[in-house]
Parts: structure tokens; C-alpha cells; sequence
């Protein structure tokens, strides 16, 4: 027993895996704590005190840049590098290249959260990121790229897994919507402040062509991937429709890349741009639901261990959250629809039931799934992980509906007239009405947040325990040898 | 071909891949750069009415995205009733046109500033940006009260000019790009945006204009008071026919 899973750990490089897998914990944690407390700013803005570092505005950026690429990001170059190393067979092509990768996102990531709070802003959302930190990202793809590819041409299989489609895919489109929407011009070698070539209406589109596929290559597709990989592994079932995933992985990748105008709908964007981007937001409902029906079915047959195996139950949460959200997205699209729900909360709301729902869940099932076998121990509390399962999905629900209510009660609140014809309310009445929903969102905040520290817990407890297994089998073996 | 090729070779998957998820960009975003329609053009008596922004409006705008104002605060008005109401004539793409980037924003958490240009006194923004509760008391805006006292670095201007010139902001360097600035801008336009002259210009309008209502120093709060009073107030509408502009969108 003990030879053969030396072996694995010596096959396969997972020194990497568990470097990734700790900081997304972290980054989690840190960027989860941030958005709950400008959630709060927004109920009492007292909590700005005063300190420019911590205001709304510069922490938000933090906030996002923290939860999807520290947290997101770390994950996905966890979970990738398992995946092609277990479905090829091999080890990664190189250590180095992959060392590489891991201080060039930690640095990326933590360089941006400092920028932010010190004023150092692109100011284009989620991509906020300096230009010399841009470059940083861009070095850090091609390597991670590099990586990747040379390892999938290593394999001792003749097929390429699903699973690393999805990687593929995102990794090359992560590519060039981050370099076509970061082309800018520094102000000086020596400055940090640069100005995009884009502008005005031009600008607006690249940016949202960047914005919408941040979405939907960085937290779908990649994310795909990892769910083709970890609900067939967990539930032991082969994935259910091989014919579904070619189909679904085509037009996915197809389609996302036009929708990204519908986040402009009604502003000075042609129409006809945005009419293309509402129709083929529309389109896209047919290949998100085939990934979430191809997950959630590989399950079927074996529907009993929702009862008894929790991380079962985060990975399909996960997928369900998904078909929600991919639901939402497509009706939110709709001119209007979008009319209503543009620049509320109803949005928020939505971004993070794909978020928390889908992008956190299937990264914290698939975790629970990996930490065991990284550290070649059992879990430390399986019960933790149930508490774990509720303290999240109570959060994202609470998260939601107040969302929910907060933005569709201010969009018909602003556009109600009186009997005279004049606006109902002032700008600054919908404010008010907004407090309890915000109370309310901070509150979904925080049980996901809690979630989140019985997570890190947990992982702590179980790899301090395998630590432990190690060293004890290592002394009998020791004990046996000089028996010998 | 059959699936199979593709599932066998990596090179297949990069470039098919590569292909299908290019597309969209092809089709929708660069045909942007070259249909003249979708930026409107703004001309009374033969002169532009769309500027760029003069060094102290510039620099305003600098520090508008250092807070992170753009998170809360669009700059895009559709075109709704109630928004017409509220904030005025819808957002056309020509007033954003020398943005680099652009400031449409996502999210209202305050209200749109588009147009907030001369809707408040100097006195009011610089009494509301150090503490919003004052004037408006439900706000949940923060306080900025670090702007007043802080003094502007105008150090860079200069090369910030240069760096905007590059991307295509007709900021004159040379005679020949001067005169071309007051054919299109008339001439008190082009003096603000001839670059060798930047400081000057921009020390002048802080002077004259006093927008944080301190004498004492040219602070933060100048300048992005200076930028607020000319969001939206290029394009006077009272100079088109109605129909105008209906026909670029």
C-alpha cells in the first residue's frame, strides 16, 4: 500500500496541485471576507471610515480580482494540472514551467489587490489589472499554455479526455480576449497609469466581449472541465452522454463569444450589435443546459449517494445552480428584460448565483474529492462537510432573493410615474428602500463565508492527519526493515 | 473528418478551436471601427462641440477612476422616459469618444452622472465629495475628505497628454496639429489642448474657476470637480432637429 502510493505522488507531479489548492483556500477566504464587508458599506457607510484604502470603490476590485482569479484562477490551475496528468497518464512536462506559473499568478494576484487599494487602476471591470501586471498574466498564460499542451502530447492515451477540451479551450480564449482588451498605451516606463487604444463605443464593446467571456470561458468552461472530470470520478459512473459533450463543448465555445454585448443593451452600442448579442445570448440557453444535463444524468443509476456522500451533493448543487443561472442569464438578456434589470442589484444577484452556486460549489466538491488523495489520507470530518453543504447554500439563497428583491423593487421604483405624470420617487428613496434587502445579502454573505472557514479547517485538520499516516507508516516500515 | 481526429490530435483541437472561438469578434466588434453611423456627428457652425478634455478636466478624470467611481456611477443614459427625467437627453456615443477607456459603467448603487455637469454648484460637489451626509442625508456614499486636502501632482500631465495623443486624442504637439485643432475646435479650445502649454492651462482654469473654494492650494478636489462639470455638457440639443440623432442608432 505504501509502495504503491509513493509511487503516485513520485509519477505525478502534485506538489503543484497542492501549492494551487492551498492558495485558492486562502485567496478564497481573503476575497470572500472583502465582498462581505462592501457588502455591508453599502448598508452603513460608515464602515468606509474615512480610509481611501478601504473604501467601496477601491475594495470592490479587490474583492473581484481575489474571488475569481485567486480563488477561481488557483483552482482551475489546480484541478487542470490533476486532470491531464490523470486522464494522460503522465507526468506534467515540466516542474519548473509549472513552479512558474504558480509565483506568477500568486505575484499577479497579490500585486493587483495592493494596486487596487492604493489607487493603481485600468479602471475596466475585471481587468483591472496595471499594464506591467497585465504582462505579468500574459507571460504566465503562454507558460501555463506551454505546459499544458506539451504534457497532453506526452499521453500514454490515444484519446484527449473531455475534460481537457474544456481546458483547452478556456486557456486559449483566456488568452486573447486578455490581450486585445489590455492593448493600452503607459503614460511613461515609470508609471503605472496607462490608457487603453479602445474608446468610447469601441472600448465599451471590447471590454464586454472581455467581461462576458471572463464569464464564460474563465468560470464555464474551464469549470466544465472540471466537472467532467470530478462528478464521473465521485459518483464512479461513466460520464452519461459522450455524443452530448462533443455537441455542447462546440456550440458553447461558438456561442459564448458573441453575447457579451448584451451588458450594453440600450446605451450608445448600435443595435444592431446588441440585437446579435441578445439573440445568441438566447442560443447559448441549448449548450449550457446540455453540460448541465450531461452532469447532472452521469449521476443517474446512482441517485442514493446524494444522501450519503456530501461532496456528491455540492458537485450537483453545482450543476443545478448552473442551469439556473444559465436560465437567468438568457431572460436577463432580452432587451426588455434587460431594461429593468440593468444597473441593479438584480444583476449582482445573478453573477453570483453563478458564482457561489456554480463556480464556488463545483471547485469546493472537487476539492473534496482531491485533498484526500493529495495527502493519501481520509478526510478529517465528513460531518463538517454536510454543515459545510448547508452553511453555502442557505448563503447563496439569502444572496439571491434579497438580490432579487433589491433590484427589481428600485428598477420599478425608478421608472414609476404619479398620477401626474412625474417621476415616483427620487433616486436617493430607492436607497432607502434598499437597506434591508443589503442587510439582508451581507447576512447570505456571511454563512457562505463561515462555510468557507470550515472548509479551510477541515483541509488543514486532514492534511495535518496526513502528515501523521505518513509518518507512521514510514516508522514500521522503518520498525519491519530492522526487524529484517 | 471524423470527431475522432480531433479527439486524437492537439493540434486539430488548437486550431479548430482557435478558429470557432474567433468569429464573433470578427463579426461583431470590428465592423465598429469602420461603419461611420455609430459615432454621431456633433458639428454647430462647422465646429466640433465633442472635446477632449482640457489638463485639469484630464486630471480629474484620473482620479475619478483611482476611487473607483465608475463601480457605482454610470455614465450612460438610455433612451426611457423616467431616465430622460431623471438625468436628461440620452448618452450618445460621440460624447464618449475621446474616453480612453470609457466610463458607461455597470451599476447604479448612485445615480447616473452622464449629465451632472452644471446640475450642482462648485460649492455643492466639493462639500458632497468630502461628506455626502451632509447634503444629501439617506447617501451611502463614502466620504472623500482626502481630496480637499490633498494637493494635485500635475507633475505628469504632460506625458499623460502624450501617452492619449498616441491613442489617438487630437492633443497638438506640433504647429501644424495646433492650427488643425482650431479649425476643429475653434481657438480657446485648441490653446487648452496644446501639450507643451499643459501646466500652464492647467494651473489657469483651477485659478479662475476655484472649484473646491480654496484659495490656497490646487488640490485633488479641484480637479475632479472640474471633471463632473463637464460630464454631458458638449452637445447642446437646443441645435438639432429632433430626428437628428435618432437616425445613427
Amino acid at each position: 500500500m505504501a509502495i504503491s502510493s509513493v509511487s503516485v505522488q513520485e509519477h505525478y507531479n502534485y506538489h503543484i496541485i497542492k501549492k494551487f489548492v492551498v492558495m485558492s483556500l486562502i485567496w478564497g477566504l481573503l476575497g470572500m471576507f472583502t465582498g462581505v464587508y462592501i457588502g455591508f458599506e453599502l448598508a452603513w457607510p460608515a464602515l468606509n471610515m474615512d480610509i481611501a484604502e478601504i473604501t467601496f470603490g477601491r475594495l470592490r476590485p479587490v474583492h473581484t480580482t481575489l474571488v475569481i482569479f485567486g480563488f477561481g484562477g488557483s483552482a482551475l490551475f489546480a484541478t487542470s494540472y490533476y486532470v491531464v496528468q490523470r486522464t494522460c497518464q503522465v507526468r506534467l512536462y515540466s516542474d519548473v514551467m509549472a513552479n512558474l506559473t504558480f509565483w506568477g499568478w500568486q505575484a499577479a494576484v497579490a500585486l493587483s489587490a495592493i494596486g487596487y487599494m492604493n489607487g493603481y487602476t485600468q479602471s475596466r471591470e475585471y481587468a483591472e489589472m496595471v499594464w506591467p501586471v497585465d504582462i505579468l498574466i500574459a507571460v504566465v498564460w503562454i507558460i501555463y499554455f506551454l505546459v499544458y499542451v506539451l504534457t497532453v502530447r506526452r499521453r500514454t492515451q490515444p484519446h484527449i479526455y473531455v475534460a481537457n477540451w474544456f481546458y483547452i479551450a478556456f486557456i486559449l480564449a483566456t488568452a486573447i480576449l486578455h490581450i486585445f482588451n489590455n492593448i493600452e498605451v503607459p503614460v511613461s516606463l515609470f508609471s503605472l497609469k496607462s490608457y487603453s487604444l479602445h474608446a468610447g463605443v469601441q472600448d465599451a464593446m471590447t471590454q464586454w466581449w472581455y467581461g462576458h467571456n471572463a464569464v464564460g470561458f474563465f468560470l464555464t468552461a474551464a469549470f466544465l472541465g472540471m466537472m467532467y472530470y470530478f462528478v464521473p470520478k465521485q459518483a464512479g459512473r461513466p460520464v452519461y452522454s459522450y455524443r452530448l459533450s462533443i455537441i455542447h463543448f462546440w456550440a458553447l465555445i461558438f456561442l459564448y463569444m458573441w453575447v457579451g454585448a448584451h451588458h450594453l443593451h440600450w446605451t450608445a452600442l448600435p443595435d444592431w450589435t446588441s440585437t446579435l448579442a441578445a439573440t445568441f445570448s438566447i442560443l447559448l440557453l441549448l449548450p449550457s443546459w446540455g453540460g448541465m444535463i450531461n452532469g447532472i444524468m452521469t449521476l443517474s443509476g446512482a441517485w442514493e449517494k446524494l444522501q450519503t456522500d456530501p461532496v456528491i451533493r455540492f458537485l450537483i448543487v453545482a450543476l443545478s445552480f448552473y442551469g439556473m443561472a444559465t436560465f437567468e442569464g438568457p431572460l436577463m438578456s432580452l432587451k426588455s428584460v434587460n431594461a429593468l434589470s440593468h444597473y441593479t442589484d438584480w444583476t449582482i444577484g445573478h453573477v453570483h448565483s453563478g458564482a457561489l452556486g456554480w463556480v464556488a460549489m463545483i471547485s469546493i466538491g472537487s476539492f473534496y474529492h482531491l485533498i484526500p488523495r493529495l495527502w493519501e489520507t481520509k478526510l478529517w470530518s465528513t460531518r463538517l462537510v454536510f454543515t459545510h453543504f448547508w452553511l453555502a447554500t442557505i448563503g447563496i439563497v439569502l444572496y439571491i432573493s434579497s438580490m432579487w428583491v433589491a433590484g427589481i423593487g428600485q428598477a420599478l421604483m425608478l421608472r414609476g410615474f404619479d398620477e401626474y405624470g412625474n417621476l415616483a420617487y427620487t433616486f436617493v428613496e430607492t436607497i432607502e428602500f434598499l437597506f434591508k434587502p443589503y442587510v439582508a445579502r451581507g447576512i447570505g454573505g456571511v454563512f457562505f463565508l463561515s462555510g468557507m472557514v470550515l472548509m479551510a479547517i477541515n483541509t488543514f485538520m486532514t492534511v495535518r492527519q496526513g502528515y501523521r499516516d505518513r509518518a507512521l507508516l514510514d516508522a514500521k516500515l522503518v520498525a519491519k526493515l530492522a526487524r529484517a | 473528418m471524423k470527431h475522432e481526429t480531433i479527439e486524437t490530435n492537439a493540434g486539430w483541437l488548437i486550431v479548430l478551436t482557435l478558429i470557432v472561438i474567433s468569429v464573433a469578434g470578427l463579426v461583431e466588434i470590428l465592423p465598429l471601427y469602420f461603419i461611420d453611423d455609430t459615432v454621431e456627428k456633433v458639428e454647430v457652425g462647422g465646429i466640433e462641440t465633442v472635446r477632449p478634455y482640457t489638463p485639469l478636466e484630464l486630471a480629474g478624470r484620473d482620479i475619478y477612476q483611482r476611487e473607483g467611481c465608475y463601480l457605482c456611477h454610470s455614465q450612460m443614459i438610455r433612451p426611457f422616459r423616467d431616465e430622460k427625467l431623471r438625468y436628461g437627453h440620452y448618452s450618445l456615443a460621440a460624447e464618449s469618444k475621446y474616453d480612453h477607456p470609457f466610463q458607461w459603467g455597470s451599476k447604479r448603487t448612485g445615480p447616473d452622472l452622464a449629465r451632472v455637469g452644471g446640475k450642482y454648484s462648485n460649492e455643492w460637489h466639493a462639500q458632497h465629495l468630502t461628506n455626502p451626509r451632509s447634503v444629501v442625508k439617506e447617501s451611502i456614499m463614502p466620504n472623500y475628505p482626502w481630496l480637499a486636502k490633498t494637493d494635485l501632482d500635475y507633475s505628469d500631465i504632460a506625458d499623460k497628454m502624450r501617452a492619449l495623443r498616441h491613442v489617438g486624442v487630437p492633443y497638438s504637439l506640433s504647429k501644424q496639429e495646433f492650427d488643425n485643432n482650431v479649425r476643429r475646435f475653434g481657438k480657446d479650445v485648441a490653446q487648452q489642448l496644446e501639450i507643451s502649454s499643459a501646466e500652464d492651462n492647467l494651473i489657469a482654469q483651477a485659478e479662475a474657476k476655484n472649484y473646491d473654494g480654496n484659495r490656497d492650494n490646487l488640490s485633488e478636489l479641484d480637479a475632479l470637480v472640474a471633471y463632473l462639470q463637464v460630464l454631458g455638457t458638449m452637445v447642446d440639443f437646443s441645435k438639432f432637429d429632433d430626428g437628428y440623432f435618432s437616425k445613427f442608432r
